[in-house]
């Protein structure tokens, strides 16, 4: 297993690359543990692909350097440095029986039979597999052979990485959580660094310790599941963690006067701050509520998601609509409504980044 | 417009996918199948749509009898998880497509291809051809082709299914408006709970063929009445124990029992399974709670939510509470379910409080 070190990479497709916009991968610099749990979040197009293909040899960068430890493995082929890969699709020999499959990575290494054994028992127990081993891997359900796709991986004790590419796509729901907790659990107890390829908020915050949000070829924030959510540090990474994400309005400050749509509101952040660009501010479902007076709109639509309901409020004057978190079981308002959102809890963005708080 | 389905069923070989069922669906608000794969929601979408045909049982549209008439005939729209579209035609041929069959005029099809494309956000794109869209933008392209033409039924099985999260969270949002006023019977099929929950309307819970029940998405979700019902309506999976009723003392295992109250106490004595959705385990003391113990097995947390996989019994319950709190793999915690939240169902599976 192995501490990983992304230093300051970039890559472009282009032979070329004149501007920024011509990389998918723009300055890439991080560092993960041995044995952690990461993330790697973001929507379609966001650089995550690229970037796993670097860690795994399938693209050499542009620019930058992979270490793994303190090996230099940037130009090393993918087969050289040990890494172990779950994809979308289960990838399986389905003529073998799940016993075969699992022994088959550590045959191809000459691995003598008895520690084979030993080996393939362990992780069969692992992942719940003890009572299918005999069987052909054909006849099994979806997750079973997804199982044995991250079974293959883990037999080995010499791999610096396990990766997941979409894991749980074809899974079916109430299946997918029994593998998520499975993943999980095993990651408790086998702590070998793996790394999580998802553009599921789901996936990626209940899997990592560290999650690592992406878009436009950039990292935007790494950071634990309750910093992501507490702190957005990019608007987007407030709008695309949560469910629904993060309200992201435009505002107006003179002084110390923070306005939307001319009434006035308080927020977390240091005015001292601001520099010249374009402002707004965030504030999340769960930290706007309804009361006597506030942000004047008016409700437009009430969607029952089962554990609370989430009311999206037309704001007057403006084009931008409002969500709200309301509770299962507390009163959801009607017609014209204030808002108030929770002072602690609404910051502001400029140009999309964070401005810092204010001290004390 | 109404669909209505009188005792189909569909038999392949030994095998019983749909057993007899009937159901009659309206316009206005969408009708969700809900079940796992293999459930047998997208056979019943084929034999409702006239891509498949029934063993026995009759399909009506406006109280018509279509069941022997082509899929053509049925005037029906299906979008499927997989987006099918024309890759040698434009965005906006792919559109007008089923405009052009029907012979519509070249004026009405521009309106109709533009006012969908619209509502679709595709108007940047129709001069593209599908393989340089992005997979939410093909499935948004299939999705207009659906809208333009009026159908009187629009079928949609997981159409979301292989979009990213966040674009799915919008179109969740959004699909429902987009069909409001069609006038056409939407009828949708999915895996997920928290959809169908979204999407509102009417659900049919589905389970190995089987309606479970079938009312007011969220009379279903919150009065499921039978257990097949709850489970397929739960995500993350609902709790379950074995419980044994005697005078007004509900007991769950030799550590866990309690006082009931108000209709629960009126059960007569006996055994029953109680189930309660995860969001009803807190970590936090409710007034009325009732503390139930185990080892914790597995801990998710999600930045705004901490869920807890714990041992009740042989068994596994899940408890999700707003906020993070700290589990210890392997260690005890306690945790408060809201009894006034249970369900209690009899052998038989039947709600009885």
């Amino acid at each position: 297993m192995a501490r990983i070190t992304l230093n300051h990479i970039r890559h472009s497709y282009f032979p070329n690359p004149q501007s920024d916009d011509d990389y998918a991968l723009q300055r890439v610099h991080l560092a993960w543990d041995d044995g952690g749990a990461y993330a790697l979040l973001g929507p379609s197009g966001c650089g995550k692909t690229t970037l796993l293909n670097i860690i795994s040899g399938l693209l050499v960068p542009s620019e930058g350097q992979l270490l793994f430890d303190d090996e230099d493995v940037t130009a090393l082929e993918p087969d050289a440095r040990n890494i172990a890969q779950v994809f979308q699709f289960p990838v399986i020999y389905d003529t073998m029986t799940v016993r075969d499959n699992l022994s088959f990575p550590l045959r191809n290494r000459g691995v003598d039979e008895q520690v084979i054994a030993q080996r393939v028992a362990e992780i069969a127990a692992m992942l719940e597999l003890e009572p299918m081993l005999d069987q052909k891997a054909a006849g099994l359900t979806a997750d079973n052979k997804q199982k044995i796709s991250l079974g293959r991986g883990l037999v080995r004790d010499d791999v610096n990485v396990i990766m997941f590419d979409e894991p749980l796509t074809v899974i079916d729901p109430h299946l997918k959580w029994k593998l998520r907790s499975k993943l999980k659990e095993l990651h408790q107890k086998v702590k070998r660094t793996m790394i999580y390829v998802t553009h599921d908020q789901t996936e990626a915050l209940t899997f990592a310790d560290q999650v690592v949000v992406m878009n436009f070829g950039q990292v935007l924030q790494v950071g634990t599941p309750v910093e992501l959510f507490e702190r957005p540090t990019h608007t987007f990474v407030g709008h695309f963690i949560g469910s629904p994400g993060m309200n992201v309005l435009p505002v107006t400050v003179e002084g110390s006067d923070v306005q939307i749509a001319g009434v006035s509101i308080r927020t977390a952040s240091d005015l001292n701050q601001l520099g010249q660009g374009t402002l707004e501010i965030g504030v999340r479902p769960e930290f706007v509520s309804f009361g006597a007076e506030g942000i004047p709109g008016t409700v437009e639509t009430v969607m029952d998601v089962g554990r609370h309901r989430v009311v999206k409020v037309k704001l007057d004057g403006l084009e931008q609509t409002v969500n709200a978190i309301v509770e299962e079981g507390d009163a959801v308002p009607a017609g014209q409504v204030q808002l108030q959102f929770e002072p602690s809890q609404t910051r502001l963005y400029e140009d999309g980044w964070v401005v810092a708080e204010t001290q004390g | 417009m109404t669909l209505e389905i009188r005792d189909i069923s569909k038999r392949v070989g030994a095998d019983v996918h749909v057993h007899e069922t009937s159901l009659t669906l309206l316009p206005g608000h969408f009708n969700v199948l809900l079940g796992a794969t293999n459930a047998g929601k997208t056979t019943l979408m084929k034999l409702m749509a006239g891509l498949d045909r029934p063993t026995s049982g009759q399909v009506l549209i406006d109280t018509v009898d279509v069941t022997q008439q082509s899929t053509q005939e049925r005037q029906i729209s299906f979008v499927h998880q997989f987006f099918v579209n024309y890759p040698h035609l434009s965005v906006y041929d792919n559109i007008a497509s089923p405009l052009r069959i029907a012979k519509m005029s070249s004026s009405e099809i521009d309106r109709r291809v533009r006012e969908a494309a619209e509502l679709m956000k595709l108007t940047p794109m129709l001069t593209r051809r599908p393989q340089e869209l992005s997979g939410g933008q093909q499935q948004r392209t299939a999705l207009a082709r659906a809208i333009v033409k009026e159908s009187k039924v629009v079928f949609l099985d997981e159409p979301l299914a292989n979009l990213d999260y966040k674009l799915r969270e919008e179109l969740r949002a959004e699909l429902p408006q987009l069909f409001a006023d069609r006038g056409a019977v939407v009828v949708y099929a999915t895996s997920e709970p928290a959809e169908a929950l979204m999407l509102g309307g009417y659900t049919a819970a589905l389970h190995e063929g089987r309606v479970a029940q079938f009312g007011d998405t969220s009379d279903v979700y919150r009065r499921p009445v039978n257990l097949t019902t709850a489970q397929v309506f739960s995500d993350p999976p609902l709790n379950t124990a074995a419980i044994t009723k005697k005078g007004t003392q509900c007991q769950l295992n030799a550590e866990v029992s309690w006082e009931m109250t108000g209709p629960q106490a009126a059960l007569d004595d006996g055994d029953y399974t109680l189930a309660i959705r995860p969001h009803h385990v807190s970590a936090m003391p409710v007034a009325g709670a009732v503390a139930i113990s185990g080892k914790i097995q597995v801990t998710e947390l999600s930045g705004s939510e901490s869920v807890a996989h714990f041992t009740v019994g042989q068994g596994s319950w899940v408890s999700q509470s707003d906020g993070i709190h700290p589990y210890q793999v392997d260690e005890s915690h306690t945790f408060y379910m809201d009894v006034s939240k249970c369900f209690f169902f009899a052998a038989d599976g039947r709600l009885v409080a």
